[in-house]
């Protein structure tokens, strides 16, 4: 006889429940990220063995696979810390901030706040910002897929009218504002790479995807505004007023192709006042 | 239209060029560059990260766990091992990265 598609599992080899359903898994999932916490009631493993040692089993492949899962989404965060003390500081970031999705890919999006609570890190100001560029890149990676705007389509908007378009921004895009140069700290990171001073002053990032390649992109002084405003649906003519009004030098030509090169927006669409 | 002090002549002008120039435009480092492309990864979608839906104890275990032990006493051992000593920022506070347990 063959057995067909099943799993056997020896009785007398497995952990025992006396409860069912989700009061079971909360009961075996309460204490697995407090290692100081005992054995929660109600377990029951096979004579012979040492119940202890089992459950820790568990508490401790959850601790690593999490500590590992926030190294994979800020590995730049990791290059700067060294692993020590970013496993470290890991570990208390899982236990204070446990995931609340079973995605892990949505996990972390705290840890910049957490990383600028703890006491360690207080020597790296920046760090926390890096942290955002990394989780954003991430978010970048899974957002919704939309194809970016076509040039031909504002490059078919007559001259006289042109201020008046509004920009849909792709569902990749995101900015991230430091007072720290986070981005070229970034850059610098999150490869393999010699690492070489950098200007102390504030930078903000571009993250966009195009394809399913995220880019991260240094801003010129005002343009995270210009694009903070269109994002919040402003007229391109007052957006690009904001962007100047903040840096007279700001080069809006540029600034544009970059855009249009980067995949900022999915589509555009004009106001008609007249028509 | 009165109320944009920015002239649709000038607005007009920059998208023109914008878009002539279109295909010159990249990532403004060469570093940024780099850091995007070697992130170029499949899109995988599911429950976990690359690579990180396997057993943490490692391949061919049973997820026994212990492969990988993650001690608790690291905690307080804080080598700076990473690249933070070797950034250099002008300037005093931000410039001067204290390495927090460190004799080399």
């Amino acid at each position: 006889m063959v057995r067909q598609g099943r799993c056997v599992m020896p009785q007398n080899n497995t952990v025992q429940l006396s409860q069912s359903g989700g009061e079971q898994a909360f009961l075996f999932s309460s204490g697995l990220l407090a290692p100081d916490s005992p054995v929660p009631k109600d377990l029951r493993s096979p004579q012979g063995t040492v119940l202890a040692d089992r459950y820790n089993i568990y508490r401790n492949n959850v601790t690593v696979g999490l500590i590992n899962a926030v190294a994979s989404i800020f590995p730049a965060v990791q290059r700067i810390t060294g692993p020590d003390f970013f496993r470290a500081m890991a570990r208390f970031y899982i236990r204070a901030k446990p995931p609340s999705s079973p995605l892990l890919f949505e996990y972390g999006r705290d840890f910049a706040e957490f990383i600028e609570a703890y006491e360690y890190a207080q020597t790296m100001p920046w760090l926390p910002d890096v942290a955002r560029i990394e989780r954003a890149w991430l978010d970048a990676y899974y957002a919704a897929d939309a194809d970016g705007l076509d040039p031909a389509r504002l490059a078919a908007i007559p001259q006289e009218r042109v201020g008046l378009i509004r920009f849909t921004m792709h569902p990749a895009t995101r900015i991230v504002r430091s007072l720290h140069p986070a981005v070229s700290i970034f850059s610098q990171n999150r490869a393999d790479g010699e690492v070489l001073p950098v200007d102390d002053r504030p930078e903000d990032a571009l993250i966009t995807r195009s394809g399913n390649q995220v880019q991260v992109r240094l801003l010129d002084s005002g343009a995270a505004e210009f694009l903070v405003a269109l994002s919040d649906g402003a007229h391109l003519q007052d957006a690009a007023q904001v962007g100047l009004s903040l840096n007279p030098d700001l080069d809006l030509a540029r600034l544009i192709a970059v855009m249009l090169e980067a995949n900022v927006f999915s589509s555009l669409e004009m106001d008609h006042i007249d028509d | 239209m009165s109320k944009a002090s920015i002239s649709t002549v000038l607005l007009a002008g920059a998208i023109t060029s914008a878009l002539s120039t279109l295909a010159i435009a990249g990532p403004l480092t060469k570093a940024e560059a780099d850091a995007a492309v070697a992130a170029k990864k499949e899109k995988c979608f599911g429950v976990s990260l690359k690579g990180q839906n396997d057993c943490a104890a490692g391949p061919g275990t049973t997820c026994q766990g212990s492969s990988t032990k993650d001690f608790q006493g690291n905690a307080w051992k804080f080598v700076q091992g990473g690249t933070c000593t070797s950034l250099q920022l002008p300037g005093d506070r931000k410039g001067s990265l204290t390495p927090l347990t460190r004799d080399t």
